[in-house]
Protein backbone atom coordinates (compact mmCIF):
# COMPACT_ATOMS: atom_id res chain seq x y z
CA UNK A 1 0.00 0.00 0.00
CA UNK A 2 1.64 3.14 -0.85
CA UNK A 3 1.17 6.20 1.88
CA UNK A 4 -1.56 8.70 0.72
CA UNK A 5 1.13 11.26 1.74
CA UNK A 6 2.82 9.98 -1.32
CA UNK A 7 -0.10 10.11 -4.07
CA UNK A 8 -0.73 13.58 -2.67
CA UNK A 9 2.60 14.85 -3.20
CA UNK A 10 2.86 13.35 -6.91
CA UNK A 11 -0.23 15.12 -7.66
CA UNK A 12 0.94 18.45 -6.00
CA UNK A 13 4.27 17.87 -7.85
CA UNK A 14 2.28 17.46 -11.51
CA UNK A 15 0.18 20.79 -10.29
CA UNK A 16 3.72 22.88 -9.67
CA UNK A 17 5.13 21.32 -12.84
CA UNK A 18 1.83 22.43 -15.08
CA UNK A 19 2.27 25.53 -13.48
CA UNK A 20 5.65 25.89 -14.84
CA UNK A 21 4.79 24.81 -17.94
CA UNK A 22 1.95 27.62 -18.17
CA UNK A 23 4.32 30.55 -17.00
CA UNK A 24 6.73 29.10 -19.93
CA UNK A 25 4.53 28.44 -23.02
CA UNK A 26 2.09 31.30 -22.30
CA UNK A 27 4.95 33.81 -20.85
CA UNK A 28 8.05 32.77 -22.05
CA UNK A 29 9.36 33.24 -18.67
CA UNK A 30 10.77 30.62 -15.68
CA UNK A 31 9.04 29.88 -12.76
CA UNK A 32 11.55 30.49 -9.98
CA UNK A 33 10.05 32.07 -7.01
CA UNK A 34 13.16 33.27 -5.23
CA UNK A 35 13.39 35.30 -8.74
CA UNK A 36 10.01 36.22 -8.58
CA UNK A 37 10.02 37.75 -5.41
CA UNK A 38 13.69 39.00 -5.60
CA UNK A 39 13.14 41.30 -8.57
CA UNK A 40 10.60 42.86 -6.33
CA UNK A 41 12.26 43.17 -3.64
CA UNK A 42 15.68 44.67 -5.10
CA UNK A 43 13.63 46.43 -8.33
CA UNK A 44 16.11 43.97 -10.74
CA UNK A 45 12.91 43.45 -11.93
CA UNK A 46 10.90 46.57 -11.92
CA UNK A 47 9.79 46.22 -15.06
CA UNK A 48 7.00 43.55 -15.15
CA UNK A 49 6.11 44.22 -11.97
CA UNK A 50 2.13 43.75 -12.70
CA UNK A 51 2.75 40.02 -14.04
CA UNK A 52 5.13 39.30 -10.23
CA UNK A 53 2.44 41.06 -8.57
CA UNK A 54 0.08 38.86 -10.21
CA UNK A 55 1.62 35.61 -9.83
CA UNK A 56 2.16 36.21 -6.06
CA UNK A 57 -0.98 37.53 -5.13
CA UNK A 58 -2.38 34.78 -6.17
CA UNK A 59 0.40 32.35 -4.78
CA UNK A 60 -1.17 33.53 -1.55
CA UNK A 61 -4.74 33.87 -2.64
CA UNK A 62 -5.20 30.53 -4.06
CA UNK A 63 -3.99 28.00 -1.15
CA UNK A 64 -6.31 30.33 1.29
CA UNK A 65 -8.88 29.98 -0.51
CA UNK A 66 -8.46 25.66 -0.50
CA UNK A 67 -8.05 26.11 3.33
CA UNK A 68 -11.98 25.09 3.88
CA UNK A 69 -11.57 22.11 1.72
CA UNK A 70 -9.64 20.47 4.25
CA UNK A 71 -11.48 19.03 7.87
CA UNK A 72 -8.30 18.99 9.95
CA UNK A 73 -6.19 22.15 10.63
CA UNK A 74 -3.44 22.72 8.24
CA UNK A 75 -0.22 23.78 9.04
CA UNK A 76 3.01 24.90 8.90
CA UNK A 77 4.81 23.03 11.92
CA UNK A 78 7.38 26.11 11.77
CA UNK A 79 9.55 26.24 14.97
CA UNK A 80 8.49 28.45 17.58
CA UNK A 81 12.26 29.59 17.97
CA UNK A 82 12.14 33.07 16.39
CA UNK A 83 16.07 33.12 16.20
CA UNK A 84 16.51 29.84 13.93
CA UNK A 85 13.11 31.35 11.78
CA UNK A 86 15.23 34.71 11.78
CA UNK A 87 18.57 32.88 10.63
CA UNK A 88 16.46 30.00 8.31
CA UNK A 89 15.15 33.56 6.23
CA UNK A 90 17.93 35.32 6.00
CA UNK A 91 20.27 32.43 4.73
CA UNK A 92 17.01 31.68 2.07
CA UNK A 93 16.96 35.41 1.13
CA UNK A 94 21.06 35.68 0.86
CA UNK A 95 21.94 32.19 -0.51
CA UNK A 96 18.95 31.97 -3.32
CA UNK A 97 19.76 35.50 -4.77
CA UNK A 98 23.88 34.41 -5.02
CA UNK A 99 22.44 31.27 -6.82
CA UNK A 100 19.92 33.19 -8.76
CA UNK A 101 17.67 30.58 -7.67
CA UNK A 102 15.84 28.06 -5.28
CA UNK A 103 13.94 25.06 -5.76
CA UNK A 104 11.21 25.53 -8.18
CA UNK A 105 13.69 27.39 -10.41
CA UNK A 106 16.82 25.38 -10.09
CA UNK A 107 14.88 21.95 -9.30
CA UNK A 108 12.03 21.89 -11.15
CA UNK A 109 12.68 24.34 -14.31
CA UNK A 110 16.51 23.70 -14.44
CA UNK A 111 16.31 20.00 -14.05
CA UNK A 112 13.59 18.89 -16.27
CA UNK A 113 15.94 21.28 -18.87
CA UNK A 114 18.89 18.90 -17.92
CA UNK A 115 20.93 22.41 -16.83
CA UNK A 116 24.18 21.59 -15.40
CA UNK A 117 23.72 24.76 -13.59
CA UNK A 118 20.18 23.67 -11.77
CA UNK A 119 21.43 19.95 -11.07
CA UNK A 120 24.67 21.56 -9.51
CA UNK A 121 22.74 23.37 -7.42
CA UNK A 122 19.80 21.20 -6.32
CA UNK A 123 22.58 18.95 -5.35
CA UNK A 124 24.32 21.52 -3.33
CA UNK A 125 21.35 22.86 -1.59
CA UNK A 126 20.18 19.29 -0.68
CA UNK A 127 23.31 18.07 0.77
CA UNK A 128 23.35 21.98 2.91
CA UNK A 129 20.35 20.93 3.87
CA UNK A 130 20.96 17.30 4.71
CA UNK A 131 24.07 18.31 6.61
CA UNK A 132 22.11 21.29 8.59
CA UNK A 133 19.71 17.93 9.84
CA UNK A 134 22.58 16.44 11.16
CA UNK A 135 24.20 19.40 12.70
CA UNK A 136 21.11 21.54 14.26
CA UNK A 137 18.83 18.40 15.07
CA UNK A 138 20.78 15.17 15.85
CA UNK A 139 24.22 16.73 17.34
CA UNK A 140 22.55 20.49 19.32
CA UNK A 141 19.29 19.59 18.86
CA UNK A 142 17.84 22.75 18.37
CA UNK A 143 15.36 22.17 15.05
CA UNK B 1 -3.58 41.82 -19.77
CA UNK B 2 -3.24 38.05 -21.26
CA UNK B 3 0.56 38.63 -19.31
CA UNK B 4 -1.18 38.88 -16.16
CA UNK B 5 -3.72 36.46 -16.15
CA UNK B 6 -1.32 33.61 -17.08
CA UNK B 7 0.95 34.71 -14.43
CA UNK B 8 -2.04 34.45 -12.05
CA UNK B 9 -3.14 31.30 -13.17
CA UNK B 10 0.82 29.80 -12.55
CA UNK B 11 1.14 31.84 -9.47
CA UNK B 12 -2.32 30.23 -8.44
CA UNK B 13 -1.96 26.90 -9.27
CA UNK B 14 1.90 26.52 -8.22
CA UNK B 15 -0.13 27.83 -4.81
CA UNK B 16 -2.33 24.79 -4.63
CA UNK B 17 0.48 22.13 -5.65
CA UNK B 18 2.25 23.09 -3.09
CA UNK B 19 -0.58 22.89 -0.67
CA UNK B 20 -2.04 19.74 -2.23
CA UNK B 21 1.67 18.14 -1.84
CA UNK B 22 2.43 18.52 1.70
CA UNK B 23 5.28 21.02 0.75
CA UNK B 24 3.91 24.19 3.14
CA UNK B 25 4.61 21.41 5.96
CA UNK B 26 7.84 22.00 7.29
CA UNK B 27 8.16 18.78 9.33
CA UNK B 28 7.86 16.93 5.54
CA UNK B 29 10.65 18.95 4.64
CA UNK B 30 12.64 18.57 7.12
CA UNK B 31 11.90 14.83 7.08
CA UNK B 32 12.98 14.59 3.47
CA UNK B 33 16.23 16.53 4.42
CA UNK B 34 16.73 14.52 7.87
CA UNK B 35 18.20 11.07 6.37
CA UNK B 36 19.32 9.98 9.63
CA UNK B 37 16.09 10.52 11.20
CA UNK B 38 13.11 9.07 10.37
CA UNK B 39 13.17 9.87 6.72
CA UNK B 40 10.21 11.38 4.50
CA UNK B 41 10.40 10.67 0.73
CA UNK B 42 7.24 12.66 0.13
CA UNK B 43 9.85 15.27 -1.57
CA UNK B 44 11.17 12.73 -4.15
CA UNK B 45 7.81 12.53 -5.72
CA UNK B 46 7.01 16.14 -5.34
CA UNK B 47 10.06 17.04 -7.63
CA UNK B 48 9.83 13.64 -9.75
CA UNK B 49 6.05 14.82 -10.32
CA UNK B 50 6.85 18.63 -11.25
CA UNK B 51 9.39 17.64 -13.61
CA UNK B 52 7.46 15.76 -15.55
CA UNK B 53 5.16 18.32 -17.36
CA UNK B 54 8.13 20.89 -17.43
CA UNK B 55 10.49 18.26 -19.61
CA UNK B 56 7.29 18.36 -21.75
CA UNK B 57 7.07 21.92 -21.69
CA UNK B 58 11.33 22.51 -22.92
CA UNK B 59 10.21 19.90 -25.61
CA UNK B 60 6.99 21.87 -27.12
CA UNK B 61 9.68 25.40 -26.79
CA UNK B 62 11.94 23.70 -29.43
CA UNK B 63 8.34 23.28 -31.69
CA UNK B 64 7.64 26.82 -31.35
CA UNK B 65 9.49 30.32 -32.09
CA UNK B 66 7.81 32.55 -29.00
CA UNK B 67 5.25 32.12 -26.14
CA UNK B 68 1.85 32.58 -26.67
CA UNK B 69 2.15 36.38 -25.30
CA UNK B 70 4.91 36.64 -28.17
CA UNK B 71 8.01 36.28 -25.53
CA UNK B 72 11.05 34.85 -26.53
CA UNK B 73 11.73 31.17 -24.67
CA UNK B 74 14.56 31.63 -22.17
CA UNK B 75 18.24 31.23 -23.41
CA UNK B 76 20.03 28.39 -22.21
CA UNK B 77 21.99 30.03 -19.11
CA UNK B 78 25.75 30.69 -19.79
CA UNK B 79 26.62 26.74 -18.47
CA UNK B 80 30.06 27.97 -16.59
CA UNK B 81 28.89 27.17 -12.71
CA UNK B 82 30.66 29.76 -10.97
CA UNK B 83 31.56 30.03 -7.54
CA UNK B 84 28.24 32.30 -6.49
CA UNK B 85 26.56 29.39 -7.59
CA UNK B 86 27.61 27.58 -5.31
CA UNK B 87 27.64 29.47 -2.01
CA UNK B 88 24.35 30.57 -2.67
CA UNK B 89 22.88 27.06 -2.55
CA UNK B 90 24.87 26.07 0.56
CA UNK B 91 23.47 28.99 2.03
CA UNK B 92 19.96 28.42 1.22
CA UNK B 93 20.14 24.66 1.62
CA UNK B 94 21.74 25.58 5.13
CA UNK B 95 18.04 27.67 5.68
CA UNK B 96 15.91 25.59 3.94
CA UNK B 97 16.86 22.74 6.56
CA UNK B 98 16.94 24.93 9.92
CA UNK B 99 13.59 26.06 8.99
CA UNK B 100 11.35 23.40 6.40
CA UNK B 101 10.59 26.40 4.26
CA UNK B 102 11.70 28.00 0.83
CA UNK B 103 10.52 30.65 -1.14
CA UNK B 104 7.29 29.54 -2.72
CA UNK B 105 5.73 28.00 0.07
CA UNK B 106 7.05 30.28 2.59
CA UNK B 107 4.49 32.84 0.42
CA UNK B 108 2.05 30.34 -0.51
CA UNK B 109 1.77 29.65 3.41
CA UNK B 110 1.19 33.55 3.97
CA UNK B 111 -2.34 32.94 5.53
CA UNK B 112 -2.33 30.34 7.69
CA UNK B 113 1.74 31.00 8.68
CA UNK B 114 1.27 33.31 11.71
CA UNK B 115 4.18 35.20 13.24
CA UNK B 116 6.53 32.64 12.56
CA UNK B 117 5.80 32.17 8.73
CA UNK B 118 5.63 36.57 8.52
CA UNK B 119 9.06 36.76 10.23
CA UNK B 120 10.62 34.32 8.17
CA UNK B 121 9.43 35.84 5.17
CA UNK B 122 10.05 39.52 6.46
CA UNK B 123 13.68 37.81 7.00
CA UNK B 124 14.18 36.11 3.57
CA UNK B 125 13.42 39.98 2.36
CA UNK B 126 15.88 41.59 4.36
CA UNK B 127 18.54 38.66 3.00
CA UNK B 128 17.62 39.26 -0.37
CA UNK B 129 18.14 43.32 -0.09
CA UNK B 130 22.04 42.11 1.31
CA UNK B 131 22.60 39.92 -0.97
CA UNK B 132 24.02 42.18 -3.72
CA UNK B 133 26.81 43.60 -1.69
CA UNK B 134 27.45 40.04 -0.37
CA UNK B 135 28.33 39.00 -3.98
CA UNK B 136 30.65 41.98 -5.07
CA UNK B 137 32.39 41.21 -1.76
CA UNK B 138 32.43 37.06 -2.84
CA UNK B 139 33.49 38.37 -6.50
CA UNK B 140 36.15 40.52 -4.47
CA UNK B 141 37.81 37.39 -2.44
CA UNK B 142 37.43 35.30 -5.87
CA UNK B 143 39.41 37.30 -7.97
CA UNK B 144 42.03 38.29 -5.28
Amino acid sequence: MIPMDWIWGLVGGLMIGTAAAIFLLGNGRIMGASGLIGGLVDRSGWGNWPERAAFLAALVAVPALMLPLYNVPVSTNITSNLGIVIAGGLLVGIGTRLANGCTSGHGVCGISRFSLRGIVATVFYLLAGGITMVLFRHLLGVI
Amino acid sequence: MTRILIAALAGGLFGAGLLVSGMTDTTKVQGWLDVFGAWDPTLAFVLGGAILPMMLAWHLTTRRERAITGETFPARPDPRLGHNLIVGSVLFGAGWGLVGLCPGPAIASLSWGGTGGVTFILAMIAGMLVAKPIRLRIDQIAAA
